[in-house]
């Protein structure tokens, strides 16, 4: 649907794929090649911010509908995986790694009645509903006491790899569920499910008049979006194989993919994933190094301002005009 | 039975303190359609400087709000003039929602800074204080700060409905494009509408740090709650959220004490659930839409 414009440079039309495949390799590469396992921690979690982010915008950015309550969903798969697995043995440490999928369609399957209420409504309307789900969700957390141990948090099993590559199972997971959230990505873009959404975010009624399926087309991109969201919760409570319902229900995590998907350029394929890889590796690095989590606040919140006022498109599809203009030009 | 009652008398009092609360949200929907998500955090920074004053300085939390309404005023306004107004206008109302999302954090790390994140209550002598109204206990902070809500709600509505500014508040509320041909100034009655819905978080902050205890995340308490009553009362009629209002505050009282206090919060998000499933307009959203 968008290509990128004008020539394709020296790789002919395969440009961007080799792009991708070149990065692939880069990132598969990366924890073989760094030995300092706090870098491969701010990989791993760039990543899982890259899959979110990528996954946000399935919703927020291709069908309009800019969801505050995806953190709710991250909790759930959180959740989910610590509870099956805490009073379980991990054996080899690779057996948490395959429940993830059946969480993710669990946790979707339980986000389609919430987005059918949701998405009655439209945008502010519908970011408020999703984030008091969100807080509802939080709630639960909190007050399940005989579930999620409420405050004093759920344990797992500690996973049995060794010390010095402790991070690369995880690292890899989230690599997969990066792979996997582009892809769903791409393949939306390049369907009819993208067309529609494309066409409910431009006028959802008239859409609706000329016989465009908008709620299932919704749904769909939600429940896409959820799976990928709820298994990367699953990966993160595995992780620190220790959750407390602030953290794995936090509205920061919502707020975090927002900005970065803002920040790349929602609705592209590739906007999200840029964000994710500034923001998230700083905001690690800040909190690795001086841990106040007042300052990341601040920068959060003069980001986002700075985005919203300077380059509320985003990077990517701003670049691209600047681009399109100078070859006009020329 | 005396239990429920007891409980219905404290949930009609804070239903008053959420109406001043939410009162401001609503405004602030009214003039712009820009949910302000920052409302909340507006809210605890007046109950931290509420709080201050009166530790600092021994200043009396009710009459702390006149120093604190012209700092949130000025505050709001500003606010509004320099990061909502410069917004595109293709999907301001997106952009703005996630603007004031950004304040509200930048609030929240601001206090946290300052105040660090243990909790606090400002506790003047008074506070505990109650009187007995045939038989039923009601703390004279509560019953102060209900009085203070109906003043400011007053005050409010007499200024949209009784002023030049607020007739065109309600101008620019029903048609900005028309009111703009008839010669109302839209941006800057849009910026002072939004001090406006600020300065009311004034009073409601201070009256919130006597009441609860609070620390710079609180506001994502308030966030919810109060979003719920807009939404249940219609968005933007503030006649609505005042009823939407009482009937949270009184049903989340009552589930605190019938059931379990844990639950308490549980009751708003399942009447704002309802509230979508059956009449998504709010209560009076439909009708009241633009009369204010």
């Amino acid at each position: 649907m968008r290509r990128w414009p004008g020539r394709y440079g020296r790789y002919g039309r395969y440009g961007p794929g080799l792009a991708a495949l070149v990065a692939l390799a880069v990132l598969v590469v990366f924890p073989l090649a760094v030995s300092a396992p706090w870098l491969v921690t701010i990989g791993l979690f760039t990543l899982m911010y890259a899959a979110l982010a990528s996954a946000w915008n399935l919703v927020g950015g291709y069908a309009g509908y800019p969801s505050l309550g995806h953190a709710a969903f991250f909790g759930m798969g959180a959740y989910a995986e610590a509870i099956w697995w805490t009073h379980r043995t991990a054996g080899s440490g690779y057996g948490p790694f395959w429940t993830l999928p059946p969480i993710g369609l669990a946790v979707a399957a339980v986000a389609v009645p919430v987005a059918w209420v949701a998405m009655r409504t439209r945008t502010d309307v519908f970011a408020i509903v999703t984030i008091t789900f969100l807080f509802v969700v939080q709630t639960l957390a909190f007050n399940l006491r005989g579930l999620t141990g409420g405050a004093q948090g759920v344990a797992m099993p500690v996973a049995p790899f060794a010390p010095a590559t402790f991070e690369r199972p995880f690292y890899y997971a989230m690599l997969a569920l990066l792979v996997l959230a582009l892809a769903m990505s791409y393949g939306v873009l390049h369907s009819r499910l993208g067309l529609a959404l494309t066409a409910v975010r431009g006028d959802e009624d008239k859409a609706r008049s000329v016989g465009v399926p908008v709620g299932a087309a919704k749904l769909t991109a939600f429940a896409l979006s959820v799976v990928v969201t709820a298994m990367a919760g699953g990966v993160w409570a595995y992780y620190l194989s220790f959750i407390y319902p602030q953290f794995a229900v936090d509205p920061l995590l919502s707020i975090g993919m927002v900005l970065m998907v803002f920040l790349g350029g929602r609705g592209t394929l590739w906007g999200p994933v840029l964000g994710a890889f500034v923001v998230a590796p700083a905001q690690q690095y800040l909190a690795y190094r001086f841990g106040a989590s007042q300052l990341y606040l601040l920068a959060y919140a003069a980001l986002f301002v700075v985005v919203m006022l300077v380059m509320p498109r985003g990077a990517l599809p701003t670049l691209r005009d600047r681009i399109r203009r100078a070859e006009a030009r020329a | 039975m005396h239990e429920a009652v007891q409980a219905g008398v404290l949930g009609v009092l804070t239903g008053g303190v959420y109406a001043l609360m939410a009162s401001g949200q609503t405004l602030i929907f009214g003039v712009m359609k820009v949910v302000n998500l920052a409302q909340g955090a507006l809210v605890i920074l007046a109950a931290f400087l509420s709080h201050s004053l009166f530790t600092a300085w021994g200043v009396d939390p009710f009459l702390s709000v006149l120093i604190i309404a012209p700092l949130m005023f000025a505050l709001g306004t500003a606010v509004q003039w320099l990061l909502l107004r410069p917004l595109h206008q293709d999907d301001a109302a997106l952009l703005s929602l996630l603007v004031t999302f950004a304040v509200a954090l930048g609030i929240e790390g601001a206090l946290t800074l300052a105040y660090h994140t243990d909790y606090r209550t400002t506790r003047p002598a008074y506070v505990d204080r109650s009187w007995r109204i045939v038989g039923y206990q009601v703390g004279e902070v509560r019953l102060a700060a209900f009085a203070l809500s109906l003043i400011t709600l007053g005050g409010l509505w007499l200024l949209l409905s009784r002023t030049r500014f607020g007739r065109s508040v309600r101008a620019t509320v029903q048609n900005p494009v028309a009111a703009r041909l008839l010669g109302v100034e839209t941006a800057r009655v849009a910026a002072l509408g939004f001090g406006l819905g600020a300065a009311t978080a004034a009073a409601a902050g201070a009256v919130y740090g006597m009441v609860y205890s609070f620390n710079p995340n609180s506001h994502y308490d308030l966030i919810s709650r109060l979003l719920s009553v807009v939404i249940l009362g219609g968005l933007g009629s503030l006649g609505g959220t005042v009823v939407a209002a009482l009937v949270m505050g009184i049903a989340s009282s009552l589930v605190g004490a019938l059931v379990s206090p844990v639950w308490s919060d549980f009751s708003f998000f399942v009447v704002l659930l309802a509230v979508l499933l059956l009449r998504p307009q709010g209560l009076f959203g439909a009708r009241l839409r633009g009369a204010l």
